[in-house]
């Protein structure tokens, strides 16, 4: 996993609450049996036209003004529904890696921060501040800063946001959970034993 | 409160803490507790990146025991002797097989007798008890929370740490106590409890808790019934929802091929009757519903929270005072091409689907198949019937619930998870309208520009004679 330490970057904005995984990416698209190339169909029943390959102008992210945007500002419950992580992949692969709203389904949550992407979750004034400023200046751009638990904008509505320790440490490193997991092989092993004394029945 | 009566009040355990505590491995200072995991389920959707990273991190499944894996997502529901046409989904189901075949997993394949959709078919086998922690790459893992375990939905980077470790990083989350009173009216269902208790909760009202459904009408379910009211755990936000062990659900495992056997049996149900909550035991939140006042369910927008009786009428946004709900209702409104003040039953359909996750099993189909019986499916609707697995299509068959629903003009498929997600091909066109009894009613969720109510399966064969939603607690 790619380190995350500090960006600086355009906010896009999607003013939208519940938007669920199948939005982000359409089941259309789950049949690939690789990690990559799911940015191409991020949003893609809002972004494309009928036609399926031209943009649709009216979808907001395709506004000239939000290209190349690495933070997406969106309404509540972000990421509601199925738990395809092909939704984090899509994100990633478009090219975000930081996420502010005030709340996030639970499976699209945990899985952003293991695919490299910061999910900030802020108060409700606090994101009503920021799509202000996007509204008043599209094209804005935001600096996060995840050691210092920072973020700050041109007209001031910068603040800091809680992380848990160990899903900072991770992302600050590029650390992989399953390395992490398998220093403790030998307490699973004890554990395990344990366990088959104890329900001797699920391992008949 | 004397020191004594102080340390019992703290010693009582819900459910959900006793299976936390018993699968809690270790903690180190600053992270996440490692949970272990007795079972692990797979579709071919959300595991082949998990292979693909074990193969190039060089790590083995740990317990190929623990897994069971089924083709559901993208097999088709008709012509199943033929290629599958779409060719990435055949590379996907060929994947599948090639992971199975080379980590020693049981594969119910497109061929095997015993295939199906993976949250009907696991509990066919017996393959969930009490008290285990299961997870899947799915998010409607908690159907097996029906059992008394702790059964989650977990992403792919998950689905490889699970391989890979047997355990998963979780951090403990809250309890909440779904608590439903009363008796169910004639013809309202789980499947009503299910949309009635989103109702009441919003689709993040559970986020961040488990949900342990409790109370009269939770006991008066079936082992089906109580899988439905916990397949939905996750329409209301929740990763899990469970329902404490009884006579049914022992009853339900016994025999089994994956059940415990002879002493093992005896053990196992000595454990199982000290899973459930303590009487007296403190959960974070209580919510109460009555199922006396829960009248067939129909959604009228994108979301499951947005649902109603069918003796009601499509809400105006104006009458939300919540500014978010406003405008989801006036966009879910737009969506579904409906007027606010609209009565439920004026509301014509052209699709009906029975099947899924949600509601495929065999009582799913009893209570379709007696709506059905000598009717016609009206003018202009197709109605397909679609079996969660083989066992329950061959079950069927032979109480004669296919030609109910044949001899109706119905189509009676092979089993999957067909125009649940349409992944498969079976779909919606632009436009249309489908009465469903899937789980989801969002946005393009059965093909694009397809518009879904959910409801009971009752409910969805009544819609397709009819042409249009009937308020069936009416009927006789």
């Amino acid at each position: 996993m790619e380190k995350y330490t500090k960006h600086e970057s355009v906010a896009a904005l999607m003013n939208r609450n519940n938007v669920d995984t199948d939005q982000i990416i359409p089941k259309q698209f789950l049949k690939k049996v690789e990690r990559s190339g799911f940015g191409v169909h991020l949003f893609h029943d809002w972004r494309y036209n009928a036609d399926g390959v031209t943009d649709n102008p009216e979808f907001e992210l395709n506004k000239p003004a939000f290209k190349g945007a690495k933070v997406l500002v969106v309404g509540d419950n972000f990421g509601c529904g199925s738990s395809r992580e092909h939704a984090p992949w899509a994100i990633a692969d478009y090219g975000f890696n930081t996420i502010i709203s005030t709340s996030y389904a639970d499976i699209f949550y945990n899985n952003c921060f293991k695919n490299g992407i910061l999910a900030i979750v802020v108060e409700p004034a606090q994101l009503d501040a920021l799509m202000e400023e996007i509204n008043a200046n599209e094209g804005v751009s935001f600096s996060v800063d995840l050691e210092s638990q920072t973020v700050n904008t041109p007209a001031g509505n910068g603040f800091s946001f809680e992380i848990d320790p160990f899903r900072k440490d991770n992302m600050l490193n590029g650390l992989d959970d399953i390395g992490l997991t398998l220093k403790h092989v030998d307490k699973i092993s004890v554990f395990e034993e344990e366990h088959k004394q104890r329900l001797p029945w699920l391992w008949a | 409160m004397t020191e004594e009566l102080a340390l019992e009040s703290i010693m009582k355990k819900t459910m959900y803490e006793k299976i936390w505590e018993s699968h809690f491995v270790h903690q180190e200072p600053g992270q996440a507790p490692l949970l272990y995991v007795d079972r692990h389920l797979m579709h071919e959707v959300t595991s082949p990146q998990a292979f693909e990273g074990l193969r190039m991190s060089n790590r083995k499944v740990r317990n190929p025991h623990s897994i069971l894996a089924t083709m559901d997502h993208c097999v088709p529901t008709k012509n199943r002797d033929l290629p599958i046409a779409d060719p990435i989904a055949k590379k996907q189901i060929e994947t599948m097989a090639e992971n199975c075949e080379e980590n020693g997993l049981n594969l119910y394949d497109m061929e095997s007798p015993d295939n199906g959709v993976i949250h009907v078919v696991v509990p066919e086998h017996g393959f969930v008890h009490p008290g285990m922690v299961v997870v899947c790459g799915d998010s409607h893992t908690a159907t097996h929370g029906a059992f008394g375990a702790l059964a989650f939905g977990i992403g792919t980077s998950e689905v490889e740490h699970v391989m890979a470790t047997q355990t998963l990083p979780q951090q403990k989350s809250k309890t909440m106590l779904v608590q439903v009173d009363g008796k169910l009216s004639k013809h309202c269902t789980a499947k009503d409890i299910a949309l009635a208790i989103v109702g009441v909760t919003g689709t993040a009202g559970g986020t961040g808790y488990v949900m342990e459904y409790a109370g009269e009408a939770i006991d008066a379910l079936s082992m089906e019934g109580r899988m439905t009211v916990c397949n939905m755990a996750i329409e209301a936000g929740a990763r899990a929802g469970m329902v404490a062990p009884d006579q049914k659900t022992f009853e339900f495992l016994e025999g089994k091929e994956f059940a415990p056997k002879g002493e093992q049996w005896e053990q196992a149900l000595t454990y199982w009757k000290s899973l459930a909550s303590d009487d007296g035991a403190e959960y974070d939140t209580i919510i109460t519903l009555n199922a006396s006042e829960i009248s067939p369910q129909v959604t009228w927008g994108t979301s499951p929270e947005q649902v109603i009786g069918v003796n009601g009428a499509v809400p105006a946004p104006e009458s939300f005072d919540d500014k978010g709900k406003r405008l989801a209702c006036e966009g879910a409104l737009k969506y579904m091409d409906l007027a606010a003040e609209t009565k439920m039953t004026d509301i014509e359909i052209d699709y009906v689907f029975i099947g899924s996750c949600t509601n495929g099993r065999i009582e799913d189909f009893r209570d379709a198949a007696e709506m059905a019986k000598g009717t016609t499916v009206a003018k202009g609707v197709t109605a397909i019937a679609v079996p969660g697995s083989f066992h329950v299509k061959i079950q069927a068959e032979k109480e004669g619930i296919d030609k109910i629903f044949k001899d109706a003009g119905w189509e009676w498929r092979e089993p999957g998870c067909s125009m649940c997600l349409a992944m498969n091909g079976d779909e919606l066109k632009d436009g249309q309208r489908c009465a469903s009894t899937s789980n989801r009613n969002f946005e393009g969720r059965q093909g694009k520009g397809g518009r879904t109510h959910l409801v009971s399966p009752a409910m969805a064969a009544a819609a397709a004679s009819a042409g249009h939603f009937v308020d069936i607690s009416k009927l006789g």
